[in-house]
């Protein structure tokens, strides 16, 4: 008789811990030793690191391809700015209540846009994140059209100096990245991984045994809201400034963290942060360019996804092996070869 | 002269898994064959390779002394070789007549026209305007083998067309085969119903997991053969 | 009264232009089931095609199209033979990503030749003319112009699909396309006649587009979300509830604007979403799915 076990627990997987206690270690040290400029970089990399976590959720996981997340960057950010000015809350104290607002928006939106399926979703979506941003655009309180800043007793509010209002953002930054990559892991890890992934590869096998498929996916939706609109907030923090076209940038805040999952790896925690890596270096590059980076950065996108849809971790993982998050115990959808019957 | 159809050590694939080892078929003009065998025993993958809808070497299969292994669906259709699908495929958004069309789309020149094919299925030609969806079973495989004769085919090929049809649609059905014996086409059925298989055709094939385990014509093989050959006892 | 019955009009035939934008990407969804995210994009594209005809040349905008119509049908061919075709039967991403992808590179390469500048066709008196219908009552020609292009171009459209040959491919490689390649449908070369096909209507879309407001690289998007609106308000599947689907857009965007030009917008989508809401498979559904 054979028996059979299920592991996820590899060499590998201890080494992933190791390495990311080392580099979360080294980026606390950061600001004692590096200047406003990089620390900015870093947190910058940090908040696209945590929206691609949270995109990749939904895409890579359960099946909902969105392009509309800018909705909940957007509404986190003017939550922030509503709480702050209105409601003298502190700042950091608003980041968790913007998130909130924005996961209690999306319970609404999601019973309109789950009427549509697919790619039609996806449309869906953006048209949601259009509304948003044509309501706020209306809203004279919070600056109408044209936006507006976070008052300077408020700035002061957060700390005293400006290194220290750095250094909160940094951190709070770097926790949200953490965070958002360690609630995938251990949403993955959890029983409910399982019916994700299962919905994900074969929606109708999964529905079959009894995987709500609703429920599943307006748990994930909420879920990446909540995040994603607590990452919207930080980062308005860090701006100091909101207008609506800035808030509900569609190009900031999906197109690039779409290339981000699509470039490192969709599917996989691990993508993210090697597609973040990747942009940033892109960026850096080609930063003479303007345009053409964007051009470069689409033409990377559709080429991986052509020719290595399990992205540039999966190339490098597949090839030796790796797995540092290992959460996974599944194929993914487009690798399915043809249907394994041979004859009826 | 070489047979008007044949593959000769035919193998096929899905992905790593191997559905086919080594199978030698030849049919010739005017001569139908049955091929039987148990689920999974390659019998749709064969006929699958053949009109093109799974890949195969050019020289394991030859037509008219020509190589076509490996050729697209779309260009074996044309060379003569039509398929009738299990499940009979009809095109839903099209009407019956518009579905018989699609064969004749196809280009090719030959004894069926829609009138001659009317004749053979008077049925058709009263549904002509309906949707295939409020046909019954038995006069939706009429209009499948309808639709694959307008293409003017000299090998049919055809994919269990009695499956799920009652006892007296099927001999309705098999009373249209001498009609397109008579005009020279070589005609390749795949069935389940042994009996059935034995009554039309001239030689039986037997395949068992991707093999021919026995071929012969169907006087010349016992029951027991047949048994031991289907289920491998 | 009359006021009313003007802003209707006037949200009529601005559907009609909707319908254009629509009539490809409902085209496109139907044959081969693919969501073109850059279907906004091209219609762009097609705009500054014209631009550069009508600039090279000197011909009016409308008589440009003997020049863009051929291009973006070749286009359309070379894209979905080219990178499209190579998306299709492998889920829902790779065709999503890739059309979002070429979105992104057709508006940073518009943006790198012909930069940010918005631009605008002239058709002269044409842009001018109306017809007057009453006392307080008239319709550009031009917006008319439109409109019955649009219905023409749909009507053009079902009478390719329902009485012609290569209409009957269509439907049936839409229907099933493995069994359509056993009927000697080549589907790649179907697929991307089909993609052409769209990006014919596109060109017709793209100069009326050019000639009626100004154009930049950056509103292909929004042209994308008007045309999947009236696709879904007129019901998947049916070129004459995109066509009424167009006509519901324009007019809710019509009413939006008459109360406030800063609601336009947000009308046209709140009435797209009440449908949703409603009628999730739109108003004119097609009968068999």
């Amino acid at each position: 008789m054979t028996t059979h076990a299920v592991h996820r627990g590899t060499r590998t997987s201890r080494t992933g811990v190791l390495l990311a206690i080392a580099v979360i270690i080294g980026l606390l040290s950061v600001p004692f030793w590096a200047g406003r400029a990089d620390m900015r970089l870093i947190v910058e990399m940090a908040y696209f690191l945590a929206l691609a976590q949270m995109w990749n959720l939904m895409a890579g996981y359960a099946g909902l391809v969105s392009i509309g997340q800018q909705a909940y960057v957007g509404i986190g950010g003017y939550a922030l700015f509503a709480l702050a000015i209105h409601a003298d809350v502190p700042p950091l104290l608003a980041l968790p209540l913007a998130g909130l607002i924005a996961a209690l928006i999306a319970v609404p939106t999601a019973f309109v846009v789950f009427r549509l399926r697919g790619a039609y979703f996806a449309i869906g979506t953006w048209v949601a994140a259009e509304v948003f941003r044509l309501v706020l655009a209306q809203v004279t309180a919070l600056g109408g059209g044209t936006g507006q800043s976070l008052p300077a007793t408020i700035v002061r509010s957060i700390a005293d100096s400006v290194d220290g209002r750095d250094r909160l953002i940094y951190f709070t930054g770097i926790a949200l990245a953490v965070c958002a990559t360690a609630l995938v892991f251990l949403l993955l890890r959890s029983r409910h991984g399982l019916a994700l992934t299962a919905l994900r590869d074969a929606e109708g096998a999964a529905e079959s045994l009894g995987v709500d498929r609703f429920r599943t996916q307006l748990w994930v939706y909420i879920v990446a809201a909540l995040g994603t609109g607590m990452i919207g907030a930080l980062i308005f923090l860090q701006k100091l400034r909101i207008s609506p076209d800035a808030a509900f940038s569609v190009s900031d805040w999906t197109a690039n963290v779409i290339f981000i999952v699509v470039i490192g790896g969709i599917g996989r925690i691990e993508g993210p942060i090697v597609g973040t890596l990747v942009f940033f270096a892109l960026r850096a590059l080609l930063a003479d360019f303007g345009t053409w980076y964007m051009i470069v950065l689409g033409g990377v996108a559709v080429i991986v996804m052509l020719k290595a849809p399990q992205g540039l971790w999966g190339l490098v993982a597949d090839r030796f092996g790796l797995d540092f998050f290992p959460v996974r115990r599944l194929v993914r959808s487009w690798e399915r070869g043809p249907p394994a019957r041979n004859d009826a | 002269m070489a047979p008007l159809l044949e593959t000769r050590g035919l193998t096929a694939f899905y992905g790593d898994f191997q559905a086919l080892f080594g199978i030698d078929v030849a049919i010739d003009r005017g001569e139908t064959i049955a091929i039987i065998g148990a689920n999974g025993a390659g019998k749709s993958t064969f006929l699958r390779v053949i009109c093109g809808l799974l890949g195969a070497e050019p020289d394991r299969v030859r037509h008219r002394d020509e190589a076509i292994g490996g050729l697209p669906a779309n260009r074996i259709v044309a060379r003569g070789i039509a398929m009738v699908l299990e499940g009979r495929r009809l095109f839903a958004s099209l009407s019956v007549e518009e579905n018989l069309r699609m064969g004749a789309d196809v280009g090719r020149k030959g004894p069926w026209s829609l009138e001659r094919l009317y004749r053979l299925f008077p049925i058709l030609a009263e549904r002509r305007r309906a949707s295939p969806a409020t046909l019954s079973g038995g006069q939706q495989q009429m209009a499948a083998i309808g639709r694959a004769l307008m293409t003017n085919p000299d090998v049919l090929l055809c994919d269990e067309v009695s499956l799920g049809l009652a006892p007296v649609v099927i001999r309705e059905l098999y009373a249209a085969l001498p009609a397109i014996r008579a005009e020279g086409t070589a005609i390749v059925v795949v069935e389940q119903d042994i009996n059935q298989a034995l009554q039309v055709a001239d030689r039986v094939y037997c395949f068992m997991e991707g093999r021919v385990t026995l071929t012969g014509t169907p006087k010349a093989l016992s029951r027991e053969q047949i048994r031991a050959a289907y289920f491998g006892m | 009264m009359t006021a009313a019955l003007d802003t209707v009009l006037q949200g009529t035939l601005l559907g009609g232009l909707y319908a254009l934008f629509a009539a490809g990407l409902s085209l496109i969804f139907g044959i081969m089931r693919l969501v073109n995210i850059a279907h906004g994009d091209l219609i762009v594209l097609a705009a500054y095609v014209a631009l550069v005809a009508v600039q090279a040349s000197g011909i009016g905008p409308i008589e440009s199209l003997v020049i863009v119509v051929p291009v973006m049908f070749a286009v359309g061919y070379g894209l979905q033979r080219g990178l499209l075709n190579s998306t299709l039967d492998r889920g829902i991403l790779p065709p999503l990503l890739v059309t979002f992808g070429l979105s992104i590179i057709i508006q940073n390469a518009l943006l790198e030749g012909f930069s940010a500048d918005s631009r605008k066709l002239q058709a002269g008196a044409l842009e001018i003319a109306s017809l007057r219908l009453g006392p307080d009552l008239a319709v550009g020609w031009f917006p008319l112009l439109i409109f019955l292009t649009a219905v023409a171009v749909i009507a053009g459209l079902q009478v390719l699909l329902y009485r012609t040959r290569v209409g009957r491919a269509f439907r049936a490689v839409s229907d099933d396309p493995e069994a359509a390649r056993l009927y000697g449908v080549d589907n790649r070369h179907l697929f991307a006649l089909a993609m052409a096909l769209a990006l014919a209507v596109v060109s017709i879309a793209a100069v009326f587009l050019a000639v009626r407001t100004n154009f930049d690289p950056a509103v292909g998007p929004a042209r994308l979300l008007f045309a999947f609106e009236a696709v879904i308000i007129g019901g998947l599947g049916s070129l004459w509830g995109t066509l009424a689907g167009g006509v519901i857009l324009g007019v809710a965007q019509s009413v939006g604007a008459k109360i406030d030009p800063a609601w336009q917008l947000l009308a046209g989508h709140v009435a797209f979403l009440l449908v949703l809401v409603l009628r999730p498979r739109g108003l004119f559904p097609r009968a068999v799915d």
